[in-house]
């Protein structure tokens, strides 16, 4: 059995009156991949904002391994190993490809270290690497606003990769792309899985039976835990069924 | 790249020699009646030119490299300039309008010695030590307060503006012992020299010329670091630095502090030349004046400020002569101009017009 890596207990986050999370327990063991899927409005964004600390909960508890992060704010938590993709892809427009990449490899973040800081040549192989691996390794040089939304997407996951994070969260990391780069997206993400652990949150239902294949799969409904499982077992649950459909929204 | 590179190194050299030996050998060396002769007035214009090139220098550093509009940056302008301007009201000895040896303001408030907080200004290290400690506390304590409670946009914006109408407020007052509304004027000697001879507003010029250099390169190096990347990161992508484990509030405290240090050497250099400071030059207008500058020239550019405060302020000699009360207008007119039309500034002129030249059969 593998040890837990994040355990969320009974939180609760309420805006202004509208309870975005309720009482939500979940656990995330070390390595794995968990799936999160839930209608708009179901809490997922919040659930990523509470654990990277852009958002404090009002009640409960959120433990990375023994550490409290309820405490911590948003670069502290980073550089526990707690990395974070935007829905939106969210890169240096204005920076080329390779600096977007270089701001994101693992190392000093002081101001002081920064200014004196000399590219080193593991951080240089360790980019050239992850280019290919995002398949940039061409567009190096080019400005990142330059870039394919989708191409944006994978920057982003590349920059992710950068920081060699314990843990990924990735927040519809899909959109926008072309059916072809969605697949290529999950198996990149599942060939992650093992040695990071990952928290990916999706739309697209092609996408999710891609990558739970044989894993938990966690369903948010109105802040709160609707159920866990397989995605088999989720997808035939009848409460799952009805907020999805109830809603008239098809679950594509 | 190589050739652009080139480009840029003469360019940079022949405006150091133009500047820096040029303009003052026309000064000192050609005769008055020479056409080639620059004017002792015109020297110490241009030497007033560039100590507000180094203020647009810091006002790019703030909003074009890192994204924080700063409407402030007046205020540590003029600090650096007061606490130059104590010295050289020290340095009045008795020769002021009342012969007495504390300054003729203090007297006219009827105070017969030297308030304790004036004392040491005598020293020339002293105060030139106080003109960036202060500017550079000012700084530290404001970014330290507003950058750390997440104050962003135009909210900073917003509180800069407020700090330095604040500040102004305060040096008007009289029992700030600070030459109230008229502030600090009628200096004599800086080191020993006599500040209305054409030869200490020549070597004042210069050393503005020197410290605007060093400014730009010291600027210029720093833009290129891997510090420069995440300033300019933080303007474009502010949670994704966040998200990367740096602490952003940190790099926004620290380039403000240096911001405020670059406008307060600005400022020591300004006042003596000028011959004078008050509170008006902390009026709002200034630092407003002082984004216009940038606009103009180019924003996210350091040659883009100084080309910008130097055409803009020549532009208001010509017109408050020519126009008294056109400038304003005129003012108003070109900063709407430049952001509708030409965003990039007047940097951004050559590569826009490039294409063209080609196209009309130039070389490609």
């Amino acid at each position: 059995m593998s040890q837990l890596l994040l355990g969320v207990e009974d939180v609760t986050k309420t805006y202004d009156g509208f309870k975005a999370i309720s009482d939500l327990t979940f656990y995330l063991f070390e390595g794995e991949l968990r799936t999160v899927i839930g209608p708009n409005g179901a809490g997922k964004s919040t659930f990523f904002d509470l654990i990277t600390g852009r958002a404090k909960p009002d009640k409960g508890t959120i433990e990375f391994g023994h550490t409290d992060l309820t405490a911590l704010n948003e670069y502290e938590i980073n550089r526990l190993g707690i990395g974070r993709k935007f829905q939106t892809p969210s890169v240096y427009v204005e920076h080329t490809v390779w600096q977007n990449l270089v701001l994101s490899v693992k190392g000093p973040r002081g101001v002081f270290s920064s200014i004196f800081h000399k590219w080193t040549s593991t951080e240089r192989d360790r980019i050239d690497e992850l280019l290919k691996l995002v398949r940039l390794d061409s567009k190096r040089d080019w400005r990142a606003g330059q870039l394919a939304h989708g191409e944006k997407q994978w920057l982003e996951i590349g920059m992710l990769l950068a920081q060699d994070p314990q843990l990924l969260l990735v927040d519809e990391p899909a959109a926008g792309m072309t059916d072809e780069e969605t697949h290529r997206t999950g198996e990149l993400l599942i060939s992650l899985a093992g040695k990071h652990s990952l928290i990916v949150v999706e739309h697209d239902m092609t996408f999710v039976r891609q990558i739970a294949q044989g894993r938990k799969v966690t369903v948010l409904h109105q802040g709160s835990l609707l159920c866990e499982g397989s995605f088999e077992n989720v997808q035939s649950n009848p409460k799952v069924r009805e907020v999805y459909l109830g809603r008239g929204k098809g679950t594509k | 790249m190589r050739a652009s590179k080139r480009v840029e190194f003469w360019a940079t050299a022949l405006a150091v020699l133009v500047v820096l030996v040029v303009l003052p050998c026309l000064n000192a060396l050609v005769p008055a009646s020479s056409a080639l002769h620059v004017s002792d007035f015109a020297i110490n214009l241009y030497g007033k030119y560039l100590s507000y090139a180094i203020l647009a220098i810091s006002v790019d550093l703030l909003w074009g490299y890192t994204g924080l509009l700063s409407l402030g940056q007046a205020l540590f302008f003029s600090l650096g300039g007061y606490m130059m301007g104590m010295h050289l009201m020290r340095m009045i000895g008795t020769l002021g309008q009342y012969h007495k040896p504390i300054p003729d303001f203090l007297v006219f408030l009827g105070w017969d010695f030297l308030p304790p907080f004036w004392r040491p200004f005598s020293s020339l290290a002293f105060a030139l030590l106080m003109a960036l400690v202060l500017p550079g506390a000012l700084a530290a304590a404001f970014g330290y307060l507003g950058f750390r409670s997440r104050i962003r946009g135009v909210y900073f914006s917003i509180l800069t503006q407020a700090l330095t109408y604040a500040a102004s407020l305060l040096f008007f007052r009289n029992s700030l012992l600070m030459g109230g509304n008229n502030g600090f004027t009628d200096f004599k000697f800086l080191l020993g020299f006599d500040l209305r001879l054409p030869s200490t507003q020549r070597g004042l010029y210069m050393a503005t010329a020197v410290a605007l250099l060093l400014i730009y390169l010291g600027c210029r190096w720093l833009s290129r670091t891997k510090f420069g990347l995440i300033q300019q990161a933080i303007r474009d992508g502010e949670n994704r630095v966040l998200f990367s484990g740096y602490a952003a509030a940190h790099y926004k405290i620290f380039i403000f502090v240096l911001a405020a240090l670059i406008a307060a050497i600005g400022g020591i250099l300004y006042v003596p030349q000028v011959g004078g400071i008050n509170p008006s030059e902390m009026a709002t207008d200034k630092s407003l004046e002082a984004v216009v500058w940038v606009a103009v020239g180019g924003r996210g550019t350091l040659v883009g400020p100084i080309v910008g405060a130097i055409g803009v302020n020549a532009l208001k000699s010509w017109a408050t002569e020519a126009y008294p009360d056109l400038w304003l207008i005129i003012l108003g007119t070109l900063f709407i101009l430049v952001v509708l039309f030409l965003p990039g500034g007047i940097v951004s002129l050559p590569g826009k017009l490039a294409p063209l030249w080609r196209r009309k059969g130039g070389p490609p």
